[in-house]
């Protein structure tokens, strides 16, 4: 039973970093915006998110809880959009390639992340190679103080710091907008047809910056909780890994539903901490890694032997909109 | 009072193309107009303008008497103005009703259920047979026209375009489509409908406006006019073309394709027992409206379009045999000397690749050829030199890519090479498209060439008067059927313009054209 409910709790947590990516993916994703660079936002969230932080803690004689919580939780958010508008620029305005916007971007936000990463480093004359940022963890991780009390009910539901939940709220919010709000209408519009949303007299360009700039956001949050949150406040270079791959594999796996991708997140995450719980040699750890991509390959499969019309990406994904013109 | 009304409205493409010179036309309030014309006559465009895709440069539009200025596609619906495309612009996964709201500000709360609702309100008013809560891609073509149409109504417009709504119906679904234009004319709509078939226009509209290269030919009330006035105005008066014709000399049977018939992936008939021989040492001419069955017939002949029935015999001058090019690959085709040159819509799209260099494009022909696991880029740079010198193509020289060259000599270049394999049966689809006087002479000449050369040339063409002072013999294609064959020499283009916008195949009818 104990193991269960920590197998659970881990996986919640590891997964919740991915959910925040794929939520602000499938958002990009379905203005027809293909959004490569969100692994690099996310780093760019979490730097941002640490600078302000340290910034922060070092200035202020007593850490508060409330500005502990907003103002890297504000930095994150002005870095992730100040990244993803760079991106909407070159792919909606000057109708850049996107995958090779996206990938620039990628590598852009992690070496953007592991230089100020690294500067703050050298700024404390740290012994060891990260930062910690233990008194905002501290706000960030905060509970409901009735969760200790409900045993593994508290645990498993209760036991989160809110990014947690405002995960779950988010990927719950982008599914009720697309799929019963009139704006949510327009938005798989252009990303399907934005040659019909133009003659529809829909704002093509409008939705795009919005939808890519919103979601890169969302995906920044996921930065953030990782340091934050799941890693207590440390950073170090190149901690935050591949996650951001994953969350972009989730959007496939989830098939463009967001609410797909609260079940595909804690999957992946439960997939990643999967080997803690296996007697595997260490020289095996690699196969067991790769059990999320393994199984988004055969989702992808599935998806396309099934060829359901409503499983596959919006039509216009990856492509520049030209008005036509004679 | 006029519920449209158009004064002297002008349309420039570019410095030279005028698509449309100071027309003016009139539509009531309750009545359908039919706009007729040729291709490339301006009647899209005028459309276009009156639904605010383009904005004429010089003229007035009034709506209900009123001066307007329509900018934009939602301006024209605020005029309540409604154009049905050609192309239908609907998103593939969304219902019929996503479809129809998509781009509604009509300050309501959004609620599909009540979007539903009203659709299916105005079906039932007009007669449409829809079900709201289909996708799209679920959709036959019909089923998408209607809901393009129930689009313009749920925005409330009173006066509908419709742009060739019946070039993608069967005859069936047109008269539906036509029971129901009618109920909306008695509802006091106005419609115009943009159409080539005259016998729809006959049985159909009240009026009719006739454009010509641009101009507005005349209006007349249908009940007034027959067939072959709406003809005469809609081909205008015959040019004289200086094109050298010699008789062809003891042309033999090269082709012979026999009811041949095929189909769409959709199940529509492409082409319906299409029947004709070409000669060796002639010019075949095919004429037809655009989207008749031409491209698919060349594609059938050269192997690329699956034929349903029918048979194409191929008389092979070399071995003397008989041989049905149906049972054969496209590359063994092109090996007995059955050439394709299509010029398509984009000039660049089938034959040529744009970002290679000539040598290179004329190696899409002869790559297969030695023995060696290298290329042989000498014979192909030759080739490029000779046609270069030979055709006057305008370039830097040989390694220049193609899509650097204007249109006139990247077709000189498809011409020119398909020309080199010294072909026994030539097909040009509109190799003239595009080009100034000079350029389309020389391919005249050069077609002319192969003729005399003991080559069966097939042309298919949209200038009735080029098709007329080019070919020796002209089939008219409609709808994938041959409507009738007609010799170049003594034919009018009346005559061809008439069986054009015929729906009968030849022989079926009592106007014998032969």
């Amino acid at each position: 039973m104990e193991i269960i409910v920590s197998v659970i709790q881990r996986a919640i947590l590891q997964g919740t970093p991915l959910l925040f990516g794929a939520t602000g993916e499938i958002l990009t994703e379905k203005s027809g915006n293909l959004n490569l660079g969100i692994p690099g936002i996310m780093y760019i969230g979490a730097i941002s998110g640490v600078v302000g932080g340290f910034f922060y803690q070092n200035s202020a004689a007593r850490v508060q809880p409330v500005p502990a919580i907003l103002i890297p939780l504000l930095c994150c958010l002005a870095g992730s959009l100040l990244t993803s508008l760079l991106y909407c620029f070159l792919t909606v305005t000057l109708k850049a390639n996107q995958n090779v916007t996206g990938l620039a971007i990628t590598t852009f936000g992690v070496g953007v992340g592991n230089f100020f990463g690294g500067s703050l480093i050298k700024i404390v004359k740290s012994d060891v190679p990260y930062l910690a940022l233990v008194k905002i963890a501290k706000a960030y991780k905060t509970t409901l103080p009735f969760a200790k009390d409900m045993g593994p009910i508290g645990q498993l539901f209760f036991s989160y710091g809110f990014l947690v939940y405002l995960a779950v709220i988010l990927a719950v919010a982008v599914s009720l907008f697309l799929s019963r709000s009139r704006a949510g209408l327009y938005l798989r519009a252009v990303g399907e047809n934005p040659a019909t949303a133009d003659a529809a007299g829909i704002n093509v360009t409008r939705y795009k910056y919005l939808a890519t700039c919103i979601g890169g956001m969302i995906a920044g949050l996921g930065g953030l909780f990782y340091i934050m949150d799941y890693s207590n406040g440390i950073w170090s270079n190149n901690g935050f890994g591949d996650r951001g791959w994953l969350a972009i594999a989730i959007v496939i796996f989830a098939t463009w539903k967001p609410t797909m991708a609260i079940l595909g997140s804690y999957l992946f995450g439960a997939l990643y901490i999967l080997f803690n719980y296996l007697n595997v040699p260490m020289r095996l750890l690699p196969l067991i890694q790769m059990l999320p991509y393994l199984v988004t390959i055969i989702v992808l499969v599935a998806v396309s032997i099934r060829k359901k019309r409503e499983n596959q990406p919006p039509a216009s994904l990856g492509l520049s909109y030209f008005r036509e013109e004679r | 009072m006029n519920a449209l009304e158009l004064r002297n409205v002008t349309k420039r493409f570019g410095e030279k193309v005028i698509a449309n010179d100071h027309v003016s036309l009139t539509v009531r309030r309750g009545e359908i107009l039919a706009v007729l014309g040729e291709n490339g006559s301006g009647k899209t465009t005028l459309m276009n303008m009156i639904a605010g895709i383009y904005h004429p440069d010089e003229g007035d539009i009034f709506v209900n008497g009123q001066p307007v200025t329509i900018s934009s596609p939602r301006d024209a619906f605020r005029c309540g103005i409604g154009m049905v495309h050609q192309h239908f612009k609907l998103v593939d996964v969304f219902t019929a009703t996503e479809n129809i709201v998509l781009g509604v500000e009509d300050g309501k709360p959004y609620r599909l259920k009540e979007a539903t609702r009203r659709v299916e309100e105005i079906s039932a008013r007009y007669g449409f047979e829809i079900d709201a809560k289909k996708k799209i891609y679920a959709m036959s073509v019909s089923e998408k026209q209607t809901v393009e149409i129930v689009k313009v109504l749920y925005r409330g417009a009173e006066i509908l375009i419709l742009d060739e709504p019946t070039a993608v119906l069967t005859p069936q679904e047109t008269e539906k489509l036509f029971a129901v234009l009618r109920r909306m004319r008695e509802d006091g709509k106005s419609i115009i409908i943009i159409t080539h078939k005259l016998n729809e226009v006959l049985s159909l509209s009240d009026r009719v406006t006739v454009l010509h290269k641009g101009k507005n030919a005349g209006t007349v009330n249908t009940a007034e006019t027959n067939e072959a006035q709406l003809t005469e105005m809609m081909v205008g008066q015959k040019v004289v073309l200086n094109i050298e014709r010699k008789t062809p000399e003891d042309p033999t049977d090269r082709l012979i394709v026999r009811e041949v018939s095929c189909l769409s992936r959709d199940g529509v008939q492409l082409l319906d027992r299409v029947t004709f021989t070409a000669r060796a040492g002639e010019i075949l001419g095919i004429a037809g409206i655009a989207g008749s069955g031409q491209r698919e017939l060349l594609e059938a002949i050269a192997g690329l379009q699956p034929v349903t029935e029918g048979q194409i015999l191929y008389e092979d001058p070399k071995s003397g045999e008989t041989e049905n090019l149906r049972d054969k690959t496209p590359l063994q085709i092109r090996e007995l000397g059955v050439r394709l040159s299509f010029v398509p819509e984009d000039r660049l799209g089938m034959g040529l690749v744009s970002n290679m260099d000539i040598i290179d494009n004329m190696m899409l022909r002869s790559y297969r050829r030695g023995r060696s696991a290298f290329l042989d880029r000498q014979p192909p740079r030759e080739l490029a030199e000779r046609i270069i010198e030979d055709l006057g193509v305008v370039t830097p020289n040989a390694t220049t890519p193609v899509r650097r060259l204007s249109g006139g000599n990247v077709q000189k270049v498809l011409v020119g090479r398909e020309i080199a394999s010294a072909p026994t049966v030539l097909m040009a689809a509109y190799p003239v498209r595009g080009l100034d006087i000079n350029s389309s002479y020389l391919i005249y000449h050069l077609l002319n060439q192969q003729k005399e050369k003991g080559v069966a040339v097939i042309y298919v063409g949209e200038d009735l008067d080029v098709l007329l002072a080019l070919c020796d013999r002209v089939i008219v294609l409609s709808g994938g059927r041959v409507t009738g064959t007609v010799d170049g020499r003594t034919a009018t283009k009346e005559e061809v313009g008439l069986l054009m916008t015929k729906t009968e195949r030849e022989g079926e009818s009592h106007v014998k054209a032969e």
